[in-house]
């Protein structure tokens, strides 16, 4: 059984998409993806989907599981590069993808973690100033 | 079917990537525009994954269509499952009974232009789709 | 009453000796209805291909024109249709050259023809008669194919999607919109997002006079397609009765973005990409 490749690069794990996944490599890859979060400790994760010619129900199912798990374990799921027929194809459909944050290309995917970051990081600077802040008076 | 059309038996995960392939390749040569192709394989690979999970496996036959006006593509999905009790609950969004999304049989009709459903309990399940070329 | 094939050939053999006569007359009966808009010798090329592939396929003993032996003619037929489809020639003007056929031949056949003779001559004509339905047919096909080429081309030139911004895109949508329009401008709108990587759309309908519930359904499903595929679009120009016929169909717009015009559109656009995209910002500044 073929395997879908899961890649590192600072805090971010990148998984391309490039084969037709059997169903079986599909739920492989839930698994390799929520051990390697816990395992290297990133924070987001990237799923390009731009080579995939079809995402159906079951695809999608296993997409939206992947961004929950991640959630729990504190990592943000970013899907990106869907081809406009296969949004088409998954509107008709009815899957509309709750829960799951998408972006045009990896770069913009990359752009929407950092922004979800900081965002949090902001937070943990201000705690730092304001320890800082507490240190200096003291 | 008045064009020669092609079998493949369903028995497997892998089974269901063939016939995803196989629809692609007639939906190409039946020159079906890229939007109508992507639907037509969703469906295929919908109803292809129901015969097996649901009828236990099945065959998926694929061939080209051609009526007074258009031409188009017809595929067949055939089982000797458990069959469908209640034709109408199945084609409800939402209804499952296999833990999916229960989007397959009722996301399917809507991606294909025509779509019938030929069924009883303990008689297995017979779906026809076509999608013609616009 | 089909050709038998002793007529056949006895037609065969008259196309064949008086061929130039019959060619001249031909043309000339052609050419008249013609008025000069094609020129002499190519007119005169043309009759002598079509009397050659007549007189070969009577030779070779077709008694109908769907006869395997009339292959050929039907070819030549098919030919000249299309031709004189695209030159712009009408239906009538081309199943006159077929017609002028029977003309030239029964000048041909004049005082001398027999009763037999005459016998023959209908069922030749009838002949003469499927071939001209023949060219009807393959000409009103090729028109049908213009005009759906033409209606194609005329979708394209009208749904053009231009950048507006970095990163915003817009369709500025003019005219009825029916279904098969709604669905270019979604595909295109789509994939122009895709290759200008613009996470960013508004779809303009201020140059759009109605809206049914197809085509509010056509937009609502791009919108929710561009979404899935990680875009934002907006909806720009609603006038005042679009706005009452989405109502007044219950049709639900949802948490879609619409603004009055299309520079409202952009500025709400840029606006929430100054605020997220700080670093863009700055280096403008």
């Amino acid at each position: 059984m073929e395997r879908v490749p899961v890649l590192k690069i600072g805090d971010i794990l990148l998984v391309s998409i490039q084969i037709d996944m059997e169903d079986q490599v599909a739920l492989q890859l839930q698994e390799d993806l929520a051990e390697r979060i816990v395992a290297t400790g990133c924070h987001g994760v990237i799923i390009d989907i731009s080579t995939l010619d079809i995402v159906d129900s079951f695809v999608g199912r296993t997409l939206a599981t992947i961004a929950s798990v991640s959630r729990v374990l504190d990592a943000e799921t970013v899907v990106v590069g869907m081809r406009p027929a296969v949004a088409i194809t998954l509107v008709e459909l009815g899957l509309s993808l709750p829960g799951i944050r998408t972006a045009l290309n990896v770069e913009l995917g990359i752009e929407m973690l950092a922004r979800s970051r900081a965002e949090t990081e902001v937070e943990l600077d201000d705690e730092d100033d304001a320890d800082q802040a507490a240190v200096t008076t003291s | 079917m008045n064009q020669e059309s092609r079998l493949i038996p369903v028995a497997t995960d892998q089974d269901v990537v063939r016939v995803r392939q196989l629809v692609r390749t007639v939906a190409v040569e039946a020159k079906l525009s890229l939007v109508d192709q992507t639907k037509l394989v969703t469906a295929a690979s919908e109803l292809a994954r129901n015969t097996l999970v649901y009828g236990g496996g099945g065959t998926v036959e694929v061939g080209r269509v051609r009526s007074e006006i258009r031409a188009g593509i017809r595929i067949v999905f055939a089982d000797q499952g458990p069959g469908i009790a209640d034709l109408d609950l199945a084609l409800t969004d939402g209804y499952t009974t296999g833990g999916g999304l229960g989007l397959g049989l009722s996301g399917a009709r809507r991606l294909v232009d025509e779509f019938a459903i030929d069924t009883a309990p303990g008689k297995g399940t017979t779906i026809t789709i076509t999608k013609w070329c616009r | 009453m089909p050709l038998s094939p002793d007529e056949a050939g006895r037609f065969a053999d008259l196309l064949e000796k008086q061929a130039d006569g019959l060619v001249a007359r031909w043309a000339e009966l052609v050419g008249g209805s013609l008025l000069g808009r094609m020129s002499r010798p190519e007119l005169e090329r043309q009759t002598r291909d079509l009397q050659k592939s007549f007189q070969q396929a009577l030779a070779s003993g077709a008694r109908d024109l769907t006869d395997a032996e009339a292959g050929e003619l039907r070819a030549q037929l098919g030919e000249l249709s299309s031709n004189r489809a695209r030159q712009g020639f009408s239906a009538n003007e081309t199943a006159v050259s077929v017609f002028a056929l029977k003309q030239a031949v029964i000048e041909l056949l004049g005082d001398t023809a027999d009763a037999q003779a005459l016998r023959g001559y209908v069922a030749f004509s009838a002949f003469v008669d499927g071939a001209a339905l023949f060219t009807f047919d393959s000409y009103v096909r090729v028109r049908e194919a213009l005009i759906a080429d033409q209606a194609e081309q005329l979708l394209e030139l009208s749904t053009p999607v231009v950048k507006l911004w970095e990163g915003v895109v817009a369709v500025p949508l003019v005219g009825t919109l029916d279904s098969a329009r709604a669905q270019v401008v979604m595909e295109r709108l789509l994939q122009t997002l895709v290759e200008t990587g613009s996470p960013h759309a508004i779809i303009d309908i201020t140059g759009v006079p109605a809206v049914d519930t197809q085509v509010a359904q056509h937009i609502l499903k791009t919108v929710v397609a561009a979404r899935l595929m990680g875009a934002d679009c907006i909806i720009s120009g609603i006038r005042p009765q679009i706005a009452q016929t989405i109502v007044a169909l219950g049709i639900e717009f949802g948490d879609i973005a619409t603004k009055s015009s299309l520079a409202d559109a952009l500025r709400y656009v840029l606006g929430k990409n100054s605020y997220k995209v700080v670093g863009a910002n700055r280096t403008e500044r």
